[in-house]
Order: structure tokens, then C-alpha cells, then sequence
């Protein structure tokens, strides 16, 4: 049903226009002034706050030690399912050899990962982290999947708190303590 | 119980936190607790196995109703009216404390709660924090008893233990000996069931390893068994170590196709992949064990010989024009069918089908091998009985087709149908399989698959549905764990292909379908379906066989009628 609107006439300040153009020139001068909120990406990057969910990477400990040991945990929690691992064994004579398992292959599909960070809170040995890293481009889908020399590139290496396959090291060299 | 309604003498009633249940006399309170649904952690305990008690885990408070000593009187409580029950001030363990009559229990106890808390303490003390690269991660006995009565946290802050990580036990298994908790299932297995005694402690204390004796390996054919019994990761399988954890592995029932005993086994495999093979527990066929042989059968399904595609004259082609080039060749005449005790019952049924059609007689060939008194017997078809119940032979097969060379020979066959028989290692010459045109329906390569004209490739056990009959007669089934490989077409639609090419009737090439004629056809099986087999396996009459001089001596939960040929182990 159709009704009518009132429309309430203008005022003598409204149809002379030019307080309405002023308020706009007071907003326009402001910004000119103001300091800018935008960025010249890519040459520009914003600053990466503190427990930022960036993409995730595989780490090493301060001694150069892969520190993953393909327990699967990750791959078993990922809601997406991106994360694929096949487990390998460390040879016994290898330096790590006491830590007697590695992965063989680490893949992530960046484009099945939902960055929620599950893998990096179950990991039981802090070797998978989110880190700064927020853009991922590729022209195939081959390229949107970090294998694992690609994961540690990325992940470079963080401080380790535990030390504790070194600590395990100490103790077989050391022998039983009683 | 004086008030207790009467029952067999066998049966005794014991109360279990509160909860009365009749059990046989000799029941230990592990399992007499599990049937009232309470759950008695165990490590050294295993109900195949004999009792030592050295875990302590088991522990529970006990008590018996109260007499008077003089008057041998029932002492009742006035507060309840009901017998007084004396409970002994210290716990008992619950796996060597048979049911008596009156036996009172409590497991949930503060008294018991404590001990369960002491143990899993003194166990984790000295045990690594592997989880992360343990393969038992996911089934460890050590690990879900811990968070089920465990304390929650730790108060050890000295050193642990350190001891070999991996010892190498035997050529299957790898020993860590961190995480050994000194149960002794392993030991007493060897010594009892595989009559193999090998393994055994040496020093004491927290220096106790477990050993072989000096010179001696742990290589019998059933030494994978101590890796499945070991409730912690100590023992682990070589092949199956750091392959994947189990938690992704999938479990399809399965039948381990060696010999005629028919050991029931569960498949483990993730996205069409099979990783390894356990025992699944069938107290009248196998109780929880199978052979080592057994399990490595897996890797034929990406045997680097397998028949991929069908060929026809050595060359690549279409299953469609395989499957015509053999309905022509069957359809042309003189044709021998070579059936196999390789086969599942489905699988026979067809060819006996086949057979029919075309008016042939089919032979079977016979495989013997030792037999070694336990799981494996001396005959080593898996289904030589499905054959017979089955109707496509009626007497035991031979080891040699000496009737088909002959044939052959004489020029009265000009095809035969191999369904999986390498007819050379059955005594055919190669110059008598020039002689005919053979069709070959199989897994992997052989001399008889490079003779043949026609070669139709098959799926092995693991990729396809069906059942075996055991040598008790047992009807048990098997079901498919992983895809076959892409173009190999299902065993039961190449067959019943060529039956409904021969008997101008279309027949069924799926289990449902197949098994209502099977039923309808087959007496023995009247009335049974392969859907609704219980997963233990059903028993068929055997009288109408049982005099049959058959080849085996006596396995596991097997005893020959009579005392059989000179072939026994």
C-alpha cells in the first residue's frame, strides 16, 4: 500500500550550501596533517605483533638439531587435514642417532591450512611454530605445498628452553647414576 | 552366599565392589571383575598366558564372610543383618586370587587407588619419556593406565635410568630396554606357547634387562607375538618400526591364508596402504597368536612381480578383450579347470559353476608343507575344506596333476584354466603347457602366467571380501582391508563372467548376490550369509567328510580323528 513521506523543507543554511562544504574542507585539511594510515605494500611491511598465527614452519634447536621427530601429532590434529608426514628413522651413528627418529617428508598444503595453530600446541617437542611469515603466493598448486626443506628455511631457528634430547645424550654417555 | 539361590557346583558367587556375579570355580578376579564391567589394571597379566604376579598393578582389597572359629557359625553384622566380612588389612593381587565362594572384593577402594598410584610411580621412574617416538604410543598399556590411576605429576627430580635403545633381540624384533617394565609376558610366551625358551632377566634391579640366553636369538616363527603382548614399547616389531603411528591405521578382519588352520588376523592399514598384520583373538582358533610368516604376507601386494594387467600372448590389452579371448578358448572345448585350495569359497563355488557349464571335471592342487604343532599345519591351502564343501572336488587333491599330464599328452585337453595354480610347480613340464592354450587368472608372476595365452590378473587376499572353511570345518571371513590396483578387476566378476559367457545364465558377482545361490545350492551352507558370519566363524557339519585321510597332525586347537599319513610334523 503506498503511503507518502514527509519531507521537512530546507533551511535558509542548508540551501545556501556552504556550511556543508566547509565542515568538508575541515575534515579534508585534518587528514592532509594527520599521519597516514595506509602502507606502501609490498615495499612497505606493517610490524608483526606477538603471537601472530603467520604460516607455519618447522624449526631447529640453537645446535642446528632438527628438532621434529615425526611423532604425527600434528598431522593427527589438523582440522584441514593439510599436514602429511612420513616418518623415517635416524641412523644410529648419526650424531642424533639417540633420538632415533625423524621425518622422511614433512609436507603442509598452505592451501588447505586454516592457520588455527593446533599443530604448534600439540607438538611435544616446540618444533612446529606459526611464525611472522603471513603471504603465500605460488602460480601452481605443486608450489602452495612446503615440503620439508621449504619449512625449515622458513622456520630458521628458535631458542630452546629444555635441551632435552641433549640432556638424554649426557645421561647415556654419563651411564647409570647408582 | 547362604542366601544365595542354587546353582551348579562349578559355578561360586563373589561380590565385586557391591556388585554379586556367579563365575566358574577358578576364575581369577581380573577376569571375574570384567564381567561385572570393572576394569582391573594389569600389565604381567594375560589371560593365555600363565600367572606370575610380579607387576603388582592388579592390586585390590579382599575379604572373606566371617565364621567363628569354634562354632564354624556365620558371624552376622546386626547393623545390616547380613554375614560379617572380614577384609584382610593389605592388599592382594587380583590376577592370582581365584573366585571362591563369598570372596568379597573392592576396587575402588582409597586403599586400592594408592597401591595403582605407587605402582604406576615406581613404573614411570625409570621409563623414558619416549611417547613422542614410541611406536606403542596410542596402545600402550603403561600410557593409558597412567592417565586413567596414575598420580598426575612427578616428584622425581634424579636421573633416570639409561639402558640400550636398540637391541636387537632377533631378525623381527628390536628390544628398547628404557622402557621395559619387567612384566615378563614375553618370557613366559616363548617358554609356553612357542616352546622356544630364549628370553630371560639378568642383574637386578634397575639394572634388570631382558635378555637372550648366551648364543640363542629370538627367531621362531612366532616372535612377533611377544611385540604384541608387550603392554609398553619394549619389544617392537623391526618391520614395523617408525613406519606410522596407529592411531591412523585402520583394522579390517582378515584370515591368515598360509596353512588350514585359518589363524583370524586384523589388517592395520591407512589410505590403501597396509602397514602391518596382528592377531585377532578367536579362543577356538588361534586365542591371541599368529605365526611371524604370516604376517609378512602383506608385502605381496606390492610385490614388484604382481600381475597388473591383463595380457593376452605376453601382451598388454583390455580386460574386455582378455576376458573374450579366454570365453573363447573355454567356449572352443577340451577344457581342464584347475581349481584352488588358494580360493575362497565364493571363489570355488564359481568354479565349480564353471566347471558345470562346461561339462569338465576340476582338479585342486595340493600344497604340504611341516606342520609345526601350533598355527601352522602341514596342509598349506587355506581352504582345501571350502573346496570340498563346496562340491568342486570330492576327494582330497594331490600334490601333482599326473591325470592332466596325461591328458594332456594324449591330446584330450587343448585349454586350461589355471584360477591361481602355478601348474608348473604342480608337475606340469613346460613342454606339455606349449602344448595348450593357457588361461590364467592370478596375483603374481610365474612360469605358468609367462606360458599362458590368456592372462587374467586377480586380487590378492587383502584387497578382496570373502570366507574360508578351516580344518575344523569353521566357515570364517574375511573382508577387503585395501583397494586392488587400478584395472585389476574383482576375482568374483572376472569368474562369474566366464560362467555366465559359459552357462548362457547371468550369475551374481557380488557376496550378497553370490552367497543366496551358495545358500540355496551349497547344503552345508544352507542358510548362511557371508554378511551375517559372526566374526569368530561358524561351524559346518563335517560329518559327511570326516573319514577323509587328511594330511594334518595336530595344531593349536586342532587334534586329527585318526592318526593321519606319514607327512606330520
Amino acid at each position: 500500500m503506498a503511503y507518502t513521506v514527509e519531507r521537512k523543507p530546507l533551511t535558509l543554511l542548508e540551501r545556501i550550501y556552504i556550511p556543508q562544504i566547509l565542515a568538508g574542507m575541515r575534515v579534508t585539511l585534518k587528514h592532509l596533517f594527520a599521519p597516514n594510515v595506509t602502507m606502501q605494500y609490498p615495499e612497505e611491511r606493517p610490524a608483526i605483533p606477538s603471537g601472530y598465527r603467520g604460516v607455519p614452519t618447522l624449526v631447529m634447536d640453537p645446535h642446528g638439531r632438527e628438532k621434529c621427530v615425526s611423532c604425527q601429532l600434528c598431522e593427527f590434529v589438523c582440522p584441514p587435514k593439510a599436514i602429511r608426514i612420513t616418518p623415517g628413522e635416524i641412523p644410529p651413528d648419526a650424531p642424533t642417532g639417540h633420538v632415533e627418529k625423524a621425518p622422511k617428508a614433512f609436507d603442509i598444503d598452505m592451501l588447505r591450512c586454516i592457520y588455527c595453530g593446533l599443530c604448534q600446541e600439540v607438538c611435544p617437542e616446540e618444533a612446529i611454530f606459526l611464525q611472522n611469515q603471513y603471504s603465500m603466493t605460488g602460480y601452481t598448486r605443486a608450489e602452495m605445498v612446503n615440503d620439508k626443506a621449504r619449512l625449515y628455511e622458513l622456520g630458521g631457528t628458535l631458542p630452546d628452553q629444555h635441551f632435552k634430547w641433549d640432556k638424554k645424550k649426557a645421561a647415556a654417555e654419563h651411564g647409570n647414576a647408582h | 552366599m547362604s542366601s544365595a539361590p542354587a546353582k551348579p557346583a562349578d559355578l561360586v558367587t563373589v561380590n565385586i565392589d557391591g556388585k554379586e556375579i556367579a563365575v566358574p570355580k577358578g576364575t581369577n578376579v581380573i577376569e571375574a571383575a570384567k564381567l561385572v564391567g570393572v576394569e582391573i589394571p594389569h600389565y604381567c597379566y594375560h589371560p593365555k598366558l600363565t600367572i606370575v604376579g610380579n607387576c603388582r598393578m592388579c592390586l585390590i582389597e579382599m575379604g572373606m564372610p566371617a565364621v567363628d572359629p569354634a562354632t564354624k557359625a556365620p558371624v552376622m553384622d546386626p547393623a545390616t543383618g547380613k554375614q560379617k566380612v572380614n577384609w584382610i588389612p593389605r592388599p592382594q593381587i587380583g590376577c592370582g586370587t581365584n573366585a571362591s565362594p563369598g570372596l568379597h572384593i573392592r576396587t575402588n577402594s582409597p586403599m586400592v587407588k594408592d597401591c595403582r598410584e605407587g605402582v604406576t610411580e615406581m613404573l614411570l621412574i625409570n621409563h623414558p619419556l619416549d611417547c613422542p617416538i614410541c611406536d606403542q604410543a596410542g596402545e600402550c598399556k603403561l600410557q593409558e593406565h597412567s592417565t586413567a590411576y596414575g598420580r598426575g605429576y612427578s616428584r622425581f627430580v634424579e636421573q633416570k635410568n639409561v639402558k640400550p635403545k636398540r637391541t636387537e633381540l632377533g631378525p623381527r624384533v628390536t628390544l628398547d630396554d628404557e622402557r621395559c617394565i619387567l612384566c615378563s609376558r614375553c618370557i613366559r610366551f616363548s617358554k609356553e606357547i612357542a616352546k622356544d625358551d630364549v628370553l630371560g632377566f639378568i642383574d637386578r634391579g634397575s639394572y634388570s634387562t631382558l635378555t637372550c640366553y648366551p648364543g640363542r636369538k629370538l627367531e621362531n616363527n612366532y616372535s612377533l607375538n611377544t611385540v604384541d603382548i608387550c603392554p609398553v614399547g619394549a619389544l617392537t616389531s623391526t618391520d614395523f618400526r617408525f613406519k606410522m603411528r596407529v592411531w591412523f591405521l585402520k583394522q579390517t578382519p582378515g584370515i591368515d591364508p598360509e596353512s588350514s588352520v585359518g589363524a583370524n588376523t586384523e589388517v592395520w592399514s591407512r589410505e590403501g596402504v597396509i602397514y602391518r598384520i596382528t592377531p585377532r583373538q578367536n579362543d577356538a582358533v588361534n586365542d591371541t597368536w599368529m605365526s611371524d610368516s604370516g604376517r609378512m604376507l602383506y608385502k605381496q601386494v606390492k610385490a614388484a612381480d604382481r600381475l597388473l594387467a591383463p595380457m593376452i600372448d605376453g601382451l598388454a590389452t583390455a580386460p574386455e578383450m582378455a576376458l573374450k579371448a579366454a570365453n573363447d578358448l573355454l567356449k572352443a572345448g577340451s577344457v581342464a579347470i584347475v581349481g584352488s585350495g588358494r580360493s575362497s569359497v565364493e571363489e570355488q563355488f564359481l568354479t565349480k559353476k564353471l566347471a558345470e557349464a562346461l561339462k569338465v571335471p576340476a582338479s585342486l592342487v595340493s600344497r604340504v608343507g611341516q606342520g609345526d604343532r601350533l598355527l601352522i599345519s602341514s596342509d598349506r591351502n587355506p581352504n582345501v575344506r571350502g573346496a570340498l564343501v563346496t562340491g568342486l572336488i570330492s576327494a582330497l587333491p594331490t600334490q601333482q596333476l599326473t591325470s592332466l599330464a596325461s591328458d594332456i599328452d594324449a591330446g584330450k585337453v587343448k585349454t586350461v584354466l589355471s584360477v591361481g595354480e602355478d601348474l608348473t610347480a604342480a608337475g606340469l613340464a613346460a613342454a606339455q603347457l606349449a602344448k595348450v592354450s593357457v588361461v590364467f587368472l592370478g596375483t603374481h608372476k610365474n612360469a605358468t602366467s609367462d606360458a599362458a595365452k590368456v592372462v587374467v590378473p586377480t586380487l590378492t587376499i587383502f584387497e578382496k571380501s570373502g570366507s574360508f572353511v578351516n580344518q575344523q570345518f569353521r566357515l570364517q571371513k574375511f573382508a577387503k582391508a585395501v583397494p586392488g590396483p587400478a584395472g585389476v578387476a574383482d576375482d568374483l566378476i572376472t569368474l562369474s563372467n566366464l560362467v555366465s559367457f559359459a552357462s548362457r545364465i547371468i550369475t551374481p558377482a557380488d557376496l550378497g548376490g553370490l552367497w543366496s545361490s551358495i545358500a540355496a545350492e551349497v547344503k552345508p551352507l544352507a542358510g548362511l550369509s557371508h554378511a551375517l558370519l559372526p566374526a569368530t566363524g561358524h561351524v559346518l557339519d563335517a560329518s559327511a567328510w570326516a573319514d577323509l585321510p587328511v594330511c594334518e597332525g595336530e595344531t593349536l586347537h586342532y587334534k586329527p580323528a585318526a592318526v593321519p599319513a606319514a607327512v606330520n610334523a
